[in-house]
Order: C-alpha cells, then sequence, then structure tokens
C-alpha cells in the first residue's frame, strides 16, 4: 500500500505551503490514513534533530575579517587575488605582512564599531515601523505620566525618563517595552501634529562609545544622545528640527 | 567605488547576513577553506554589483549571488559533484518507521553526515528550507528552479536523509 500523498502533498501541507482549503482537504485525508500520519511525524522529528543539532555553519571570524577589509579597500581589487591570501603573503616582505596585519587590525576596529552603530540605528527604525502598525504602539495608553511612569517600574533593570509635553506641543500617548538590539527599551510615544515619534530609552553598555549621532533613512528621520548612562533615540517621520525640539524638552526635564 | 551612502546601506543591508552566506557555501562545498574564499568571492561580487540591488529581501538576494558562486567554482574545482543526482531507487520515501528515528540520539556529526552525503541540489533546497527558512516561492527564486522541483526535491531529500537515519540506527542497534 502506497499513498501517493505522502511523498508529496504532506511535505507542502508541513512546510505550510497549501492553502486553506487543500490544507483541510488533507487533513481530512490524513485523518485516515497511517502512512501520512507517520509520514508527517518523522519530518517533525527530523525537524527537530536539524534545529536541536545546530546545523547551522557561521562565519569564521578570519572570514568575516577577510570581508571586512576587502570591503573597506572599496573593493578595487580583483577577486583572484584574494583567493587563498596565503599565496599573497608568501610572496610579501615581512614589513608588508607587519603593515597588512596593524592596518587589517584597525580597519576592523573601525568597521566593527561602525557597524554595530549602524545595526543599532536599523533595530530602531524597525521597532519605530513595527509600533505604527496597528495595536502595537502602546502597552500602557496613557496621557499621564505619572501612570505610565510606574508601569515600567519592575519592568526594567533601569527608570527611564517619562515627562507629558502636552503644553509644549508633543503630548504623551502612550508607553511599551521594546527590544533594540538585544537589549530591554522602554518606548514612549509621543504625538506631533499628526505624525508619531517613539523615544527609545536604553541602558548605556559599558564600551559603548558616546556618540551622538542623527540621520536620516527611508523617511524617517532619527536622533540619539546619551544622558546619566542611557542611551536616548528619538524616531519619527517629522521634521528633524522637532526631533531636536523634543530632545531639548526632554534633557532639560532629566537634570 | 560605491557612493558612501550606498557603502553604508551595503554595510547594513548585506553584510549583516555574512553568517547566511557562509552557511549556504559552506553546505554546498563541504570545505571550510573552499567555502571561505567563495564567500569573499560573493561578498565583493554583491559589492560590486550593489547598485543592482533594487530593495526586497537583501539576504535572498546575497543567497542568490553565493549559489551561483558556488556553482561556478564547482564546475570549474569539481565538476563531477554537480552530476550527482538522485538514484532511481531511492526516489520513493522510505516507509521509515519513525520510532526508529526517535530512539536514535541524532549526534550533530552523524546528522552533517547525512545532509552532506545528499546531492548538491537536495542540499541546496534543504539548506535554504531548513536553516534559513525560506518559502518554496523563495526557494524557487534563490535556486533558480520551478516550485514544483522544490516540493520534489525536498521530498526526496528528506526521504533520503530519513532513509539514512533510519539505517544508522538500526546498525546501531544490531
Amino acid at each position: 500500500m502506497k499513498c501517493e500523498l505522502a511523498g508529496t502533498t504532506v511535505h507542502a501541507y508541513f512546510d505550510g505551503e497549501l492553502d486553506a482549503i487543500r490544507s483541510a482537504e488533507f487533513e481530512v485525508h490524513a485523518d485516515n490514513c497511517a502512512e501520512c500520519q507517520a509520514q508527517l511525524k518523522a519530518l517533525g522529528i527530523i525537524r527537530k534533530q536539524i534545529k536541536e543539532n545546530d546545523l547551522f555553519e557561521r562565519a569564521s571570524l578570519q572570514l568575516a575579517k577577510r570581508v571586512h577589509t576587502q570591503i573597506s579597500q572599496d573593493g578595487n581589487e580583483s577577486p583572484d587575488r584574494f583567493l587563498r591570501p596565503q599565496k599573497v603573503v608568501l610572496i610579501s616582505s615581512l614589513a608588508v605582512v607587519a603593515a597588512t596585519v596593524i592596518s587589517f587590525a584597525i580597519l576592523f576596529f573601525i568597521f566593527q564599531s561602525h557597524s554595530q552603530s549602524s545595526r543599532v540605528t536599523v533595530a530602531l527604525l524597525d521597532a519605530h515601523v513595527r509600533s505604527l502598525q496597528s495595536g502595537h504602539l502602546t502597552d500602557i495608553l496613557s496621557t499621564d505620566q505619572h501612570t505610565v511612569k510606574p508601569w515600567f517600574d519592575g519592568k526594567l533593570d533601569f527608570i527611564p525618563p517619562v515627562t507629558d509635553f502636552s503644553q509644549q506641543g508633543f503630548p504623551l500617548i502612550g508607553g511599551r517595552l521594546d527590544v533594540i538590539d538585544g537589549h530591554n527599551a522602554a518606548a514612549l510615544a509621543y504625538g506631533r501634529r499628526k505624525h508619531i515619534i517613539n523615544l527609545f530609552v536604553w541602558l548605556q553598555r559599558a564600551h559603548d562609545e558616546s556618540l551622538s549621532s542623527s540621520g536620516s533613512q527611508q523617511g524617517y528621520n532619527w536622533l540619539r544622545w546619551q544622558s546619566n548612562h542611557m542611551e536616548f533615540c528619538l524616531v519619527s517621520d517629522t521634521s528633524d528640527e522637532d526631533l531636536r525640539t523634543l530632545k531639548d524638552f526632554i534633557r532639560q526635564q532629566s537634570h | 567605488m560605491l557612493e558612501p551612502q550606498d557603502r553604508i546601506r551595503f554595510e547594513q543591508l548585506v553584510l549583516p547576513h555574512l553568517n547566511s552566506a557562509a552557511n549556504l557555501a559552506r553546505w554546498l562545498l563541504r570545505n571550510r577553506a573552499d567555502s571561505e574564499d567563495v564567500v569573499q568571492e560573493s561578498m565583493l561580487r554583491a559589492y560590486r554589483f550593489f547598485h543592482r540591488f533594487y530593495g526586497g529581501d537583501a539576504r535572498a538576494w546575497l543567497l542568490q549571488i553565493v549559489r551561483n558562486t558556488c556553482y561556478t567554482w564547482l564546475e570549474k574545482n569539481r565538476p563531477a559533484e554537480l552530476m550527482t543526482e538522485f538514484n532511481e531507487e531511492v526516489h520513493h520515501l522510505s516507509s521509515a518507521n519513525p520510532e526508529t528515528l526517535v530512539s536514535q540520539s541524532a549526534d550533530r556529526e552523524r546528522l552533517k553526515r547525512a545532509l552532506e552525503s545528499l546531492p548538491i541540489r537536495a542540499r541546496e533546497v534543504l539548506v535554504l528550507r531548513e536553516l534559513e527558512g525560506y518559502s518554496y516561492k523563495e526557494i524557487a527564486e534563490i535556486a533558480a528552479i520551478p516550485i514544483g522541483t522544490v516540493m520534489s526535491t525536498l521530498a526526496r531529500a528528506r526521504g533520503r536523509l530519513q532513509q539514512i537515519l533510519t539505517a544508522g540506527a538500526a546498525k546501531e542497534a544490531s
């Protein structure tokens, strides 16, 4: 006895590739088909084993360095020269090798810190966009700073400054928890005319460089600064000027 | 070569997927040194052709380049590997008893060897599906094959994997 579906459709079903109707049809079939049931079970086991054994092969540090160096050098060299760098090294003089190693290290260091801050920026922009999807903006919906601030108590290992700036034209809408680059962050939503501004606050890590920065990407402006061992970042589609105004209010409040 | 803002975009959009690139190349070439060379070359190509990236999934775009670079490399260095296809007899799934699969301790080494023993196209589809989590449609785009082929290849790959793992378990039990 060979069930035809057990060799084909069962995979599409298992991978969530069937539409609702075909999926329901298959379930009706599978209820009475021992072969399909066994197959589904086996597929689940294999997937679980692949997951648990972590077969994903990450890039080695050495490879990451090679790639970063290459990009830093603006990719001007032909790729063949970079294949098997041992060969290049062999014909290089000792001085060249030493110089290369030092510049590799410097470039790698610069690149690392740069890519880290840009990664955080991307994470912040993503978090902002996500918050605008319906129902994601606030966990605690309140315009009262005395309601929002205690709500964070116990949820984070720091106390974010929470102030309502309605008088100044930036009404507090509410707060929520978010995760930025692997760290718990407080997110406060402010209104500005018809725009939403997200303020992200998270704990500064010891090795973070104190960089104030701002920029704009995909139509969103962001403004980042540090204060009291906390990282602050405003993200919005409103003007850069609005962000700077709000930043000044926030800084005045927390000093 | 790239404008500074393009270079920043490249660093933000493409470079974070270096691990995925390394993973795919490693499974396609089954050798660390070779795969690292190919990844490096792929990253350079991606960098050079970044102006042709018009948005969308940057990881998929990069993996497509990695995949093509791997195949080109194999054609040049190990053409025999591109010939391996499934034997007819393993087209059918073994009606393996799932209990046998459960009972065996699938250690990483054995699983890795089993996956490596699959024909390259099966390995490719399986890695994109199970380790990268891509849908059939996305796999079809990366690997430049029809969606139907994605499904049939995946079915055969899994059947084969199941067979190897079950056989291994049976051997151990006896």
